[in-house]
């Protein structure tokens, strides 16, 4: 354990020059057997490692990571946070993720800056103003906070926005999530593996997990590059690999990984106080605590595991922000990168129990998993534990592709995929 | 930016290019035979390769033909291109080889 970071601790370490920090997380060798392993140390997996620890009482947890923490999609989303989606089984779950969000500074004593600073996503037709006033409602019913505002009140919230009607395509109104807003990723990983570390998970870094040890349809354990590990229950959280990891485990998802493509600009002053989305256009766009505007692109259509995609998309995800905020265009862009989304068919995850006995995936988060990562490693930890879906996660089993219940967040989900 | 080949019109830009997935998926002769979990297979399931892949494309912006492109999903090295050869596989009779 690192000790409690605190207003002491803070300046008696810059007391001593900051020479004195402990180190945040141990980095211990894999023990020969756990009773649970969680395979990818990305947010959902150090998340889901640090609940199987506070809430069910597991002292004996791996989490695996064949790189470094954080250093996959957790570190390359632009942060967005909010639950206003369509359907009531997505609403409720990513809703827990936000109630999680809310406290989860204090939880994890470790600041991972969230901000609260609303999420507008933009209609341009009377079709995307019927679409967001139907989503309105629904959250609402769900007790998501939720509100149409018009153009005429964007224009006051948002002063670089171009709400002019001759717009080529003109903004109608938005939906706001007043709660939404970001969330800084790196400290969102930090945050859960100190928090996990202290509370015994073991972080293997650097251990990539080759297979399964199947026997009589049961999981015994995992080969990796550090050898094999014995271990009762296996959840597998490793986004735009799983299918891979599936091909281990003798399975098919139903699942296809895209690069999905972000960039910063140069820092800027403050200029954009809020997060502003756009389905229509495709663009989605926040600025950072450190002053870059962080600018999020649809995926490139292609199978892709190559952590990069096309020039085109990102020119046209460019292009939507530049058609919002006329302003940005003579801004120079800073970094460019893309991280590898499980797009499942339905734009929802598949959170639970798979055909082989104590063997779990987590995946199909697609193009917006950041901000599920608290509630995605709550309601698996429940299924770990319990051997059974929590109530949440219940309707995003691997099942529904062949029994139909999908739950259709294709573009209701108030981005394009 | 990918630079395709078409079988008909030659090295194209991607931005002419309309991906359809995964290839070889051949929609079953009789649909309303199959159990929900082959349906379901034939439907979602996909192979997601890491590594060489075989993948439809359109020359959406050109000749509109579809065809098949073997391309490494790591690296995004293209092996090339080739049009279908249904008529050998006498099977595949009913088969929509141009399956989105």
């Amino acid at each position: 354990m690192s000790g409690r970071y605190s207003a002491f601790s803070l300046l008696s370490n810059a007391l001593q020059y900051n020479r004195k920090w402990p180190r945040a997380w141990r980095n211990p060798q894999p023990k020969a057997h756990y009773d649970a392993i969680v395979v990818g140390g990305g947010g959902h997996g150090l998340a889901t490692a640090y609940y199987l620890a506070k809430e069910h009482g597991y002292d004996n947890v791996a989490v695996l990571e064949k790189g470094w923490i954080g250093g996959g999609n957790t570190g390359r989303n632009t942060t967005i946070v909010r639950s206003n989606y369509l359907w009531t089984e997505a609403s409720l779950m990513y809703e827990k993720s936000m109630k999680l969000w809310e406290g989860l500074s204090a939880e994890l004593n470790y600041n991972v800056m969230f901000s609260q600073r609303g999420v507008y996503n933009l209609g341009h037709s009377l079709q995307d103003m019927r679409d967001i006033e139907r989503r309105v409602a629904s959250n609402r019913l769900n007790g998501i906070d939720a509100q149409v505002v018009s153009s005429k009140q964007l224009g006051k919230a948002i002063p670089g926005l171009n709400t002019s009607a001759s717009a080529r395509y003109p903004i109608l109104g938005a939906s706001l999530q007043p709660r939404g807003g970001v969330a800084r990723h790196d400290a969102v990983a930090w945050g859960f593996a100190r928090a996990a570390d202290a509370l015994g998970v073991d972080i293997i870094q650097q251990c990539e997990v080759t297979g399964f040890d199947i026997q009589g349809g049961r999981v015994r354990g995992v080969k990796t590059s550090q050898g094999d590990i014995a271990a009762d229950k296996v959840a597998v959280v490793v986004a735009g690999h799983a299918s891979v990891l599936a091909g281990y485990a003798g399975f098919r998802l139903p699942l296809e990984s895209h690069p999905l493509q972000a960039f910063v600009s140069e820092p800027l002053k403050p200029v954009l106080d809020t997060v502003v989305m756009s389905n229509a256009v495709h663009g989605y766009i926040s600025q950072s605590d450190k002053g870059e505007l962080v600018v999020g692109a649809g995926i490139d259509s292609y199978v892709g595991y190559g952590q990069r995609g096309s020039f085109q998309t990102i020119e046209h995800a460019l292009q939507a922000i530049i058609e919002l905020f006329p302003a940005f265009s003579r801004v120079r862009l800073l970094r460019m990168w893309a991280g590898i989304v499980d797009v499942s068919p339905d734009a929802c995850p598949i959170i639970g129990a798979t055909p082989v006995q104590g063997l779990y995936f987590n995946c199909g988060w697609g193009t917006g998993g950041f901000k599920a990562t608290p509630g995605s490693g709550w309601v698996l930890a429940h299924t770990i534990a319990n051997d059974q879906a929590h109530e949440l996660n219940a309707p995003f089993n691997l099942e529904r592709f062949a029994s139909g219940a999908l739950i259709d967040e294709h573009g209701a989900a108030a981005v394009a995929h | 930016m990918l630079l395709i080949e078409c079988p008909w019109c030659g090295d194209r830009a991607e931005t002419e290019f309309s991906c359809g997935g995964e290839a070889d998926i051949r929609r079953p002769a009789l649909p309303q035979t199959l159990s929900d979990e082959a349906w379901a297979d034939y439907l979602f399931m996909r192979k997601n390769t890491r590594g060489w892949h075989r993948e439809l494309w359109n020359h959406s912006q050109g000749c509109r033909q579809w065809f098949v492109v073997e391309r490494n999903t790591l690296t995004y090295e293209i092996a090339g291109s080739s049009k279908f050869t249904t008529s050998s596989e006498p099977e595949t009779e009913g088969v929509d080889s141009s399956a989105d």
